[in-house]
Parts: C-alpha cells; structure tokens; sequence
C-alpha cells in the first residue's frame, strides 16, 4: 500500500458554511506530513472526517486503503488521534485516562508508559479538572504515543506545551519515522513544520493551495534579496516580477520571482552592489504569501 | 465598591441568555397557581360542597403529608393546601438552577474566567446573578399575586401566597450560592442545593403527616405554615427572608476566601493507573454515572422510608368510614390508594434521573469528550449504549431500592415486613416501563435531533403537572393520557394487567431504536 491517506475533491458544508471545498490530500506510507492552514482553512473537519466523526457531503476519501465512515471500528485500530482541543473527564486522574484510552486499543505497554510519562514530566495522579492546557495535552499525547497505531493524526498537537517539552514532543517524532510510521501533523507552528516533515500541504478556504516537499515549495516561490547599492534603482519596483520593493537610503529590499532573478541582479550590479544577501524564503513567508493574497477569512 | 464593578454589564448578559427559559418558569408557576385556583372555583361552586370536601380530607395523614395540613375550607384555603407545596418546590427548583448555571457552572466552563479578566469585581458575577434571582422571585411574587386577585380571591391571602413562594426560591438561590462556592462542579453544587431541597421536603412531609414541629425546619413548610387564606400568619415569612439574609453574605464570604475555579474541598490526589475495571465505554459510563446514581438511591430511599413510616396513620380514617370500609371487604383500600400514588410520584422521580442519566450521551458529545472514545476502536453504539444501559439499569435500581425502602418502614410499623414489601417492590418496578419511555424520549432526540435533546426536561415537566394536577384542571381525558404513567397499573390498588405495560416496554424499545439509527447516521458534534 503505498498511501495511507487519500482523500480527493472532499467537500463538506455545515449550514451555509463551506467548510471543505474539493480538497485533495494525500499522505505517503512512512511520511511526516504537514497540515497547513489559517485558522478555521478546515484543517480540524478534514481530520475529523478521516476519523469517521462527520460524514463527507461529496468527494472521497480512503484512509489506510478502508472508509472511513464504513469501517471507523476496524480502521481505529491501526492509528491514534490526538484532538487539538483536549478535553478531559474532570474527574478521572490523568493516569486513568491514558490507561483507559489505551485498553480500548488492545493492552498497556507499562515500560513505555511510564517511559513517557517520566519524558513528559506529567504527574497522572492529578484529577483532570486540575490540569492546564499543556497538561490536557501531554495526557493526550502520551496516550497515543505509548501506542503502536501505524498512522498518528495529531491536530496542533503542541499546542500550549513548553519549549522543552516541545523539543520532546520533536524528538518523539523522529523516532516514530524511524519506526516507520505515518504522521498527518496539523500545526501552526512553522517551525515545528520545517523541523520535523518530509512533505506539506497548505490549505485555507478548504480547498489546497500547495502541496509538496519543502524545497519543491521553496522554488516555486520568491527569493528575499536584500543590497546595499552606489547608486539608486528607482525603476527596480516597475520591473516584471518584482515585488514588495522597498528603498531605505541606499539600502534596497525586495522579494523577487525565480525566473527574474537574473535580471533583477544584473540591475543591482550595474547600479553597483557594495553588500547583497539574499535567501530563499522561510515557511513564514510561504504561509504569509499563501494566506495574505485575500484577507477575510471564513470562520471554521 | 470596586469588588462590585461590572455587575450591571453581567446581569444584563445573565437576562439576555435567560430570555427564554425564566419567562418560562416564572408563567409556568403562575399557571399552576391560578389554573389550580379557578378549577377549584368551578369543581366546588357552593360552600356546603367545600365544606363537605374539607371534612373529608381534613383529619387525614395521608393528604397531609402530600399537600399538607388544611386550614380553611375557603376557595383560597382549599387552592393553597392542594397548590402551595408544590409550587413552593417549583420556585426553589427554578431558583437553585438559576444560581448554579449562572455561577459555578459558568466558572468550571471556564466563561467567567474571560469574563473575570475584564474589567469586572470579584464579587460582580455573585452579585449579578443574585439580582437576577430576585428580579424573577419578584416577578413569580407578583404574578402570583395578582392571577389570584383575578380570580376573585382576597387580596391579603393573594399576597401572602406570592409572598411566599417568591421568597422560598429566594432562600433555595441562596442556597445554591453557598453550595456553588462548596462544589468545584455545576453539577456537584446543584446536586448539593437539590439534596437540600428535597430534605426539606421530606421534613416537610414527616412533619405534617404526624402534625409534629419537623416541618418548621423546613423552608417549603414554611410556605405552607404561612396559612394562606386562613387568617395569615405574616410573621412566618420572616423566616425565609431571615434565612436568605444569612445566606448571601456567607456566599460572597466564600467567593472572598477561595480561588477562581476552586471550592472549599481541594482535590486530593488519585490513582496513577486506572483500575481494571476501567477498561471499556461501559466502564467509562459506570464511572462517569455512578455518583448521580448513588446520590438519587440515597435520596429516594429517605422518601420511601418517610412515606412508609407514615402509611398505617393514612389508614386510620376514623371509626365511622373505617367499618364502612370493613363492610365492603377492604380496610386497607386507603393505604392502598396511598401507596399506588405514592409509587407514581417516586415513578416520576426515577424518570427524571432516567432523563438525567441518558442526556449525559448528549452532555460528553457536546463538550467534545465523545471524540477520544470515537477515535479510539469502538462504534457509535459502542459509545452510546453503555450510557443507556447505565441509566435504564439504574432507574431499575432506584425503584426497587424505593420499593423496598417503603415496604421495610411500612412493614415494621405494622409488624409484618415479610408480607408488605414484596408487594411495594413489586408496585415500584410496575413504573419502570413509564419512566422508560421517558428515557427512550431522550435518547430518540439525542439521536435525530440533537439540538433539541434538552426538551426532554420540558415534556417531563408537562407529565409531573399532568401527573399532580392534570384531573383538577379538567383536561380531556385524550390529554391526561399522554402522560405514560397514566397507563401503568395502579397496584396495589387494581389489579395488574400486563397490555399497558408491555405496550410502553415497546414504545420505550421503539423510541430507542429510533435513537440508535440516529446516532449511527449523523455527524458527532464539533467545537
């Protein structure tokens, strides 16, 4: 099998919200792979419907060669899913209920949790209620990482953890590449993103912008370039393929097209270059690029 | 007082979010009080059928222990001994519920934490939502009030009545305000508040069924002690108004004392890994259910043993009627009369923990504590079925234990506990099929019409009226019989017939079916 999530034209309103419009999304057996998007872009319905919660209004999506409404039970059995929003039973201790979530799997690896439980500095004698944010989180995590699903869906799965313990959380997700698992990590942490995928798929508005590999996304996109000239270029902002000029003294910044690059430095040089740095852009400025052509986002 | 700042802003968000439901209880009350007081004008028109009716229920223990005693064969008497109890109930439920969701709940929701943060005082929300409570007793006090006046009652009696009731839910919100800074749950300080509320009934109960000072404890017999229509007793309603003034500065002296978020018990630690019994959704349910379950067995076992402690004085009718009754082959047909109506009113109880228990599907779906258990290797059904078969289970449980509460108490007062209680256990479990479709109610809706799973509380809020005062209104028989526990048998009464029980066994089954597809067919709710 070599995709374990294959979701296409996917669609999914909720009233007159459009939630998912024709979104296509595939994920690679043994592949990190990131889930991009704003804030209501849909990433949470999507994952929910691979989970079985909500029934897709059009589209297909096989997950883990199964469907995901048809067969939740059996396919349940192959992965975990850590929710972006924990919410806990108050009154249970959070040992109980990572011992409970595991039983419904099948039975408790005992060295491995306490091996997490120690990993994540989490104190499971305490009642739910008590926990913060981070902690709900950790009881989550700790639940699904002490499993041996083979698809991992984890839904902004660090949200409100401490940079240590996000480290661990990274660190974790190394290991499960090695063992050859499959991850959908949804995130807004871009970061965390560019640190730990192999391929991402931006979304927003339900429908997909980009997907591939970091340095295919990279390419099709602009390049920072910063210079320190003799003489000023006051036309450079006219060019073709220029953008987001911006003239400081002598100082020049702008985010160029690939296939303009030359040009653009050929001008540079020619005015007479005394310092000039230039970078490919970082996933903030995709994710920005990406998200900020039509500002008014729908809500969900 | 800055501790105060804010609290204009918050109760005005308390009378938006309430604009529907208070009205609601507020003309619900009213209604009973004068609906009550009108069908009493037309079923007795003259005095001689008054006083005839009087006579008959005055002397006896058991209409004083479920109205209370009566005072005074007048229009106004007659409607305050068979109304005022009950609607003094009615207001403190409404009151109590307003305080807890307003207060306790709101905080453990994490809601007033946002609000907290704004410019508001500590003590604003409190403040807010007490003033929330007096507005709406004001206006049960005043509607009250008033409808009697227009049914052509006396003035001063018409407002000892409002009175009363509006300052009985006043002494329950203040209850609940105090329970609310206890509990660190909503539903830990309302259960909290309603255990009060039904001891006080209790007493109540006890008291007047054996015409002893108990239910001078008791702020529902302060109610009725008030003597509506019977030459008031003004001075009574000082008891309540004392009562509350005592409450509310505790409350905010709690509110001053603890945390955001916390109560006066801290949690202690607990287990570091489940207990092996937690290891499947029903393990979960049991629980998640089992104190709600425990707290309505404790509670309804208390009531069997008042009412069965009290059932021999029920009885004894005097000599006259006793040896009519003996003439006819049955003394016992009044202890019989009274247990049959007994077991429907604790039938209606276990309905509303039946309720309670099947709505929590729709309360972990709602704040998202379905999804850990739906992504987890276990089907709609896996999830909500343990639910179920906790709460029809424990209905089942309830009854028996109220049957044999009853059966024990009645039977060592009489000496024969061997012969009386397996006949009340027998009568209570007759109910079960009733309250399940009550239960079966909840369940279709939480399947098909999640939205609107909590009308379940309205439809058993209009059986409990038909089921207390359905016949005196004179409503159509076609009406009457909606109500499921109209159909059961009335044993030990009459006979038992097994058509209407097994005909709402298959409503019961039918309504759950429709559930069941329901919640296998649509989408589980998200944030």
């Amino acid at each position: 099998m070599e995709n374990v999530i294959e979701v296409s034209g996917l669609s999914k309103s909720f009233g007159a919200t459009q939630a998912l419009d024709k979104l296509d999304l595939t994920v690679r057996a043994g592949e990190v792979h990131g889930f991009l998007g704003p804030n209501g872009a849909g990433k949470t319905t999507t994952i929910r419907i691979l989970l079985g919660l909500l029934r897709a209004d059009s589209g297909s999506a096989v997950l883990l060669g199964g469907d995901p409404w048809h067969d939740a039970v059996e396919l349940h059995r192959r992965l975990v899913y850590v929710p972006g929003d924990v919410t806990l039973w108050p009154t249970l201790t959070g040992g109980e209920i990572i011992d409970l979530l595991s039983r419904l799997r099948g039975d408790i690896d005992e060295a491995r949790r306490a091996h997490l439980l120690e990993r994540f500095d989490l104190d499971p004698t305490k009642k739910a209620r008590s926990y913060s944010k981070g902690n709900r989180q950790k009881v989550a995590l700790i639940a699904a990482l002490a499993s041996d699903a083979e698809l991992l869906l984890l839904d902004e799965p660090t949200a409100g953890l401490d940079p240590l313990m996000e480290a661990e959380f990274r660190k974790a997700v190394g290991e499960m590449k090695l063992a050859g698992r499959t991850l959908l990590l949804s995130s807004h942490i871009l970061g965390e993103v560019e640190a730990v995928c192999d391929r991402v798929s931006i979304i927003r508005n339900g429908h997909n912008v980009e997907t591939g590999t970091l340095t295919e996304l990279r390419h099709l996109t602009r390049t920072s370039v910063t210079a320190e000239i003799a003489q000023p270029v006051p036309d450079l902002g006219d060019l073709p393929g220029v953008h987001n000029a911006q003239l400081n003294g002598s100082e020049i910044r702008c985010e160029v097209d690939p296939d303009q690059l030359n040009d653009v430095l050929r001008r540079l040089t020619e005015a007479g270059v005394r310092s000039l740095t230039s970078h490919p852009p970082t996933l903030e400025e995709l994710f920005l690029r990406h998200y900020g052509e039509q500002p008014g986002e729908a809500e969900r | 007082m800055t501790s105060l700042t804010g609290t204009r802003a918050l109760l005005r968000l308390m009378l938006r979010r309430d604009r529907v439901r208070l009205p609601a209880w507020v003309l619900g009350i009213t209604l009973m009080v004068v609906g009550t007081a009108s069908s009493f004008a037309e079923l007795f028109p003259t005095v001689d059928d008054r006083t005839k009716f009087a006579a008959g229920v005055a002397g006896n223990a058991g209409f004083r222990a479920i109205y209370g005693p009566l005072y005074s064969d007048s229009l106004g008497g007659l409607t305050a001994w068979r109304i005022g109890a009950a609607a003094a109930v009615y207001a403190a439920l409404m009151s109590l519920l307003l305080i807890v969701r307003h207060t306790r709940a709101e905080e453990e929701a994490g809601r007033s934490e946002l609000l907290g943060a704004t410019v508001v005082g500590r003590h604003a929300g409190l403040a807010a939502a007490l003033i929330n409570l007096g507005i709406t007793n004001f206006a049960v006090a005043l509607l009250v009030t008033l409808g009697l006046v227009g049914t052509g009652l006396p003035a001063g009696g018409s407002l000892a009545f409002g009175l009363a009731l509006g300052l009985v839910g006043c002494v329950f919100g203040a209850v609940a305000a105090t329970t609310s800074q206890i509990a660190t749950t909503g539903r830990g300080a309302s259960g909290l508040a309603g255990s009060l509320l039904g001891l006080a009934y209790i007493l109540r109960i006890t008291g007047d069924a054996g015409e002893s000072p108990l239910s001078w404890v008791s702020p529902i017999g302060w109610a009725v002690q008030t003597r509506m229509f019977a030459g008031e007793r003004w001075w009574v309603l000082a008891l309540p108004l004392a009562l509350t003034a005592v409450l509310i500065p505790v409350a905010f002296l709690l509110v001053s004392r603890r945390d955001h978020g916390g109560g006066l018990l801290a949690d202690r630690p607990g287990r570091a890994s489940a207990s092996p019994r937690l290891r499947s959704p029903l393990g979960l349910a049991w629980r998640l259910q089992r104190g709600v379950l425990l707290g309505w067995t404790a509670g309804l076992i208390v009531a069997g043993a008042a009412v069965g402690a009290i059932a021999k004085d029920v009885g004894d009718f005097g000599e006259e009627i006793g040896d009519i009754l003996r003439r006819f082959g049955n003394s016992d047909i009044l202890t019989d009369a009274y247990f049959a109506g007994i077991m429907r009113v604790f039938a209606l109880a276990a309905g509303g923990y039946l309720i309670e228990a099947v709505l929590r599907i729709r309360t972990e779906e709602n704040e998202l504590r379905a999804e850990p258990i739906l992504s987890a290797p276990v089907s709609r059904w896996g999830w909500a079925g343990p639910h179920l078969l906790v709460a029809a289970g424990g209905t089942g449980v309830i009854l028996v234990a109220v049957g044999l509460a009853t059966g024990l108490a009645h039977g060592l007062r009489v000496g024969d506990v061997g012969g009386e209680t397996p006949p009340l256990v027998g009568a209570a479990l007759l109910q079960l099929p009733a309250a399940l479709t009550l239960g079966g109610l909840a369940f279709a809706l939480t399947g098909l019409l999640p939205r609107l799973a909590g009308a379940t509380w309205a439809v058993f809020g209009v059986v409990v009226t038909l089921s207390y005062i359905g016949e005196l209104l004179e409503l159509p028989e076609a009406i009457l019989y909606l109500s499921p526990f109209r159909h059961t048998p009335q044993f030990p009464l009459a006979e038992v017939s097994a058509t209407p029980l097994l005909i709402l066994g298959a409503l019961a089954a039918g309504l759950a079916v429709i559930g069941y597809v329901g919640i296998r067919r649509r989408d589980i709710v998200s944030a």
